[in-house]
């Protein structure tokens, strides 16, 4: 089938088995590799975009679902100019992200926590984000880089 | 100021963070433009005969290039231990997930389909789905060996009367349950043969020299003929070392069918096939005075290794590592490592050490607990003093440095230990039923204990950039900044004009790559190495140009020129010039290979909350001092602090592949597998402490797994001090709400009688 989406800004079109997933769409189709597979059981959260602004996990919507509509990945966060998202920058400043796997699903999953909680606290953090795994940091930088980016001081 | 020991954020963010970083299936490089996908055909019963493989349907599927047996390769098996496994199962399967069968389609969706037409006959065997159904052995895996025994190290016979003298005696069986290392990348492989007749192999590996070692060797092929390249690899944790079998099958049937194959697994494979880790059980004997004093300690190995044995050195490193921080004056151990119908066990972040740690440190407990002493005195009481390094252990360990009883004060210092216990005894005095448990752990570990050395090179070039390559092959570590920064460091050049290169075999033929925490003791001192003999060589050169001698010239590493000394206002050369009059490059090439041992140690307190009505254990605090010597980058050095405690926590709280008695597992997904999240853990509280080596150019020890090793039996050895007081003397890991809730049932049963 054709299958159109909007992504990160820019109309991507393709002709694509029906039961294509959304990430394979990004991957295959858009050619944005950041968003990831992690897991066949939505468990992970590494292959999170947003759809429409709201984060979802792309390996369990189809691409047919989301045509029409419109998402963004890890790749259309960053200004045309170069410029890190604040998600992005805090990642970097407080050592958020060591082999990078599971960073782009965890950026954009911070992304839509902090728009539905602009001001969160530690804890609000760490259940906000328990449908997105790491195996690398323990989470504590993870939190300290939402909360970096939240624009609240950084106490640990 | 030097850079080192300075807070830098890591080069390799920028990437990452952006376009995520190019993994092995990110790749889309023109070599792999018209690949086929592969899938393996995994055995879905413990333990069966093969009775026929019929392929007709599969091949002829949509999309289908090839499907693959055993009968088909015509490949040497692997020796695994004693055995040999086969590359495809030949006639017998011993694991579900072991590889039967190989699929290859043009389609990445025509896989699951074509797969499932791979239609196998399985005669089911009997399962040895345990170690006791192993050590029992009316079932073998391996009937030729006459048993499942594939290993036995340490005393023959044990002697009891080291204990002769004791005042008292505890023993206790403690299990260190299989984990899964579950890196958040799944395995995955890229192969191309090109025109050339050189094989390229894109490969999620720790090491890649090693890979190409074995690939070629597996594939009756010369070294030249492989080129291995580790791309981005999204975590490894001892579970990516060199080459696993299924890379050897799909070099193969890249050859065969004349196209590049490119493979990933699934989570569901991963957590089947991929390696686990721990998987002991030990039973440990410590005996000692009413004061505290201990006298004779036994550590008892059972090593479970799955169905092949691929890791015989796990337990015999855990027996290396027995005594852990503590001069026991009798130490007698024993391993045994059995073979199982469950997925082979291999290294996992720790790999032998963690489980030394635990049963160590559950017998001091238990021991302390008999006796009716604080566990931080009676640690306190048989910690090897400072004054007795580099100290030799009964074991056959040589530990350089410790201040094992400091760090420990540190630790309960920092962690308000003194009103932790008054708060305890305050619940416990009011009934509280949820009750609060404080568990110690005093670690030592061994980094680098393969003490094999690694490469580096650095090159200087005529526009003043410096390109390194290190033989170690960092996967999240930040090794790539924490080299530049000592690069930075010796040569005064600013790291933006510094390059870290790693990961390919063309590029660096000689390399170990990065396991057991040796990255920066060795990976980092070739790199000083090299820089060192750059600086000697730019000596020389520099002082032809400045017609000085070599010895009153300096490098003023705050402005990275050369000059004569004392002579500030004299001539300057930059490493520009003085790569220019190296003929174009100034380089060195080196194998750092007086590499030794370290052994970083520290000591953690878990605080946890045992809810006993739900059996709930949530861990609130977990303080750490974990030394490994003098910090190069202290936000990384934190970084690997942080990702082994939780792996340790996980462990001793959450995390266990579970096998059912017929040998299917029963957590083979992430919905099953509790796979430890942010909800879960608490903000870690990390103590500094820095004790240096002699043992390499750094004074550095390794830092990847040490949190790992100290934290697990820290919160096992607190939840179980939660419920001492109810009567409970021990349970095993993972501390789950059903575990507690026994424990209490059956302490509860002991004191009603």
């Amino acid at each position: 089938m054709k299958v159109s989406i909007e992504v990160n800004g820019r109309p991507v079109a393709g002709e694509v088995p029906d039961r294509t997933l959304l990430v394979h769409f990004l991957r295959d189709t858009a050619g944005l590799t950041g968003t990831n597979v992690g897991c066949d059981t939505t468990s992970c959260g590494a292959c999170t975009v947003l759809l429409d602004g709201e984060s979802v996990k792309s390996c369990t919507v189809l691409a047919a679902q989301a045509a029409g509509h419109a998402v963004t990945t890890v790749e259309g966060l960053e200004g045309s100019d170069g410029t890190l998202h604040p998600v992005q920058e805090a990642f970097r400043e407080q050592h958020g992200l060591q082999c990078g796997f599971c960073t782009p699903g965890m950026i954009m999953a911070a992304v839509s926590l902090l728009a539905d909680n602009p001001k969160p606290t530690r804890d609000e953090v760490r259940a906000g984000l328990e449908g997105n795994l790491c195996r690398c940091t323990g989470y504590h930088n993870i939190v300290s880089a939402v909360i970096d980016a939240s624009g609240q001081e950084v106490d640990r | 100021m030097s850079i080192v020991g300075t807070r830098v954020v890591r080069r390799e963010d920028r990437n990452l963070i952006t376009g995520g970083g190019t993994y092995v299936d990110d790749l889309r490089e023109e070599a792999l433009a018209t690949a086929v996908h592969a899938v393996f055909v995994r055995s879905p019963v413990a333990h069966a005969r093969i009775t026929g493989i019929d392929v007709a349907a599969a091949a002829s599927a949509p999309g289908v290039v090839g499907v693959f047996t055993a009968a088909d390769l015509g490949l040497e098996p692997h020796e695994a231990g004693p055995v040999r496994e086969p590359w495809l199962a030949d006639g017998i399967v011993r694991y579900v997930g072991e590889p039967v069968a190989l699929v290859l389609t043009e389609e990445r969706y025509q896989l699951a389909d074509a797969a499932e037409l791979v239609d196998v006959d399985y005669d089911p065997l009997d399962a040895v789905a345990s170690i006791d159904a192993a050590l029992d052995g009316g079932t073998l895996l391996f009937p030729d060996t006459g048993s499942n025994i594939v290993q036995v190290h340490g005393m023959a016979e044990f002697d009891d009367t080291i204990f002769d003298d004791c005042e008292v005696v505890v023993t206790q069986t403690i299990l260190n349950p299989r984990v899964a290392p579950a890196p958040l990348e799944v395995r995955g492989a890229a192969c191309a043969w090109g025109e050339d007749g050189r094989l390229t192999v894109w490969l999620s590996t720790q090491n890649a020299q090693i890979a190409r070692s074995q690939l070629a060797g597996s594939l009756g092929v010369g070294e030249e003929t492989v080129r291995v390249i580790a791309p981005d690899v999204g975590g490894g944790f001892g579970a990516k070392i060199g080459a696993d079998p299924e890379a050897t099958v799909l070099g193969w049937a890249a050859k065969r069918t004349g196209r590049a194959v490119r493979w990933v697994e699934s989570r569901s494979e991963n957590l089947t096939a991929m390696t686990h880790g721990r998987a002991q059980r030990n039973t440990v004997t410590l005996g000692g005075k009413r004061d505290g004093t201990v006298l004779a300690y036994r550590l008892d190995v059972v090593q479970d290794s799955g169905a092949y044995p691929r890791a015989l050195f796990l337990p015999t490193l855990t027996e290396m590592m027995a005594v852990g921080v503590y001069r026991f004056p009798n130490v007698q151990t024993r391993s045994r490592a059995v073979v199982t119908n469950t997925t082979p066990i291999a290294a996992y972040r720790g790999a032998g050490r963690p489980e030394a740690t635990a049963a160590v440190e559950r017998a001091m407990d238990c021991f302390a607990a008999e006796i009716g002493m604080d566990p931080a005195e009676l640690r306190r009481i048989n910690f090897i003093r400072p004054e007795q390094f580099p100290y030799q252990t009964p074991t056959g360990a040589s530990y350089d440095t410790g201040e094992y009883a400091a760090a420990l004060d540190k630790v309960l210092d920092a962690a308000g230990y003194a009103e932790l216990r008054a708060e305890q005894r305050r619940r416990r005095e009011a009934g509280d039923p949820v009750e609060l448990g404080l568990g110690i752990a005093a670690y030592v570990e061994i980094t680098g204990s393969d003490a094999a050395g690694e490469s580096g090179r650095v090159d200087v070039h005529p526009d003043g950039s410096v390109v390194a390559w290190t033989g170690s092959s960092p996967h999240g570590q930040g090794l790539g900044t924490t080299l530049a920064m000592l690069l930075s460091d010796a040569l005064g050049v600013p790291l933006e004009k510094i390059t870290v290169r790693h990961g390919d075999t063309d590029e660096v033929p000689k390399a170990i790559g990065t396991f057991g925490s040796r990255s920066l003791q060795m990976g980092g001192s070739a790199i000083r190495q090299a820089a060192d003999e750059v600086i000697a060589r730019a000596r020389e050169l520099a002082a032809e140009l400045l017609e000085a001698a070599p010895d009153d010239l300096e490098l003023d590493v705050e402005r990275g020129v050369w000059q004569v000394r004392g002579a500030p206002s004299s001539t300057v050369l930059g490493w520009a010039q003085v790569a220019e009059a190296a003929g174009g490059k100034l380089s060195a090439d080196v194998w750092f290979g007086g590499a030794k041992p370290t052994f970083p140690f520290g000591a953690h307190l878990a605080v946890v909350e045992v809810d006993t009505e739900t059996g709930k254990a949530e861990l609130r605090r977990i303080v750490a001092v974990d030394d490994a010597g003098p910090i190069v980058n202290p936000l990384t050095f934190r970084g690997q602090r942080h990702g082994g405690l939780a792996q340790g926590v996980a462990q001793a709280l959450l995390e266990v592949v579970s096998y059912d008695e017929d040998g299917n597992p029963t957590t083979a997904t992430l919905a099953d597998y509790s796979f430890v999240t942010a909800a879960e853990l608490p903000d870690f509280e990390l103590v500094d402490m820095a004790t240096p080596t002699d043992r390499n150019l750094l004074g550095v020890k390794g830092i990847g797994e040490a949190a790992t090793i100290g934290s697990t039996p820290a919160v096992h050895n607190a939840v179980v001090d939660a419920l001492s007081a109810r009567g409970v003397r021990h349970l095993d890991m993972p501390a789950t709400p059903i575990r507690v809730w026994a424990a209490l049932e059956e302490a509860g049963k002991g004191s009603a009688r």
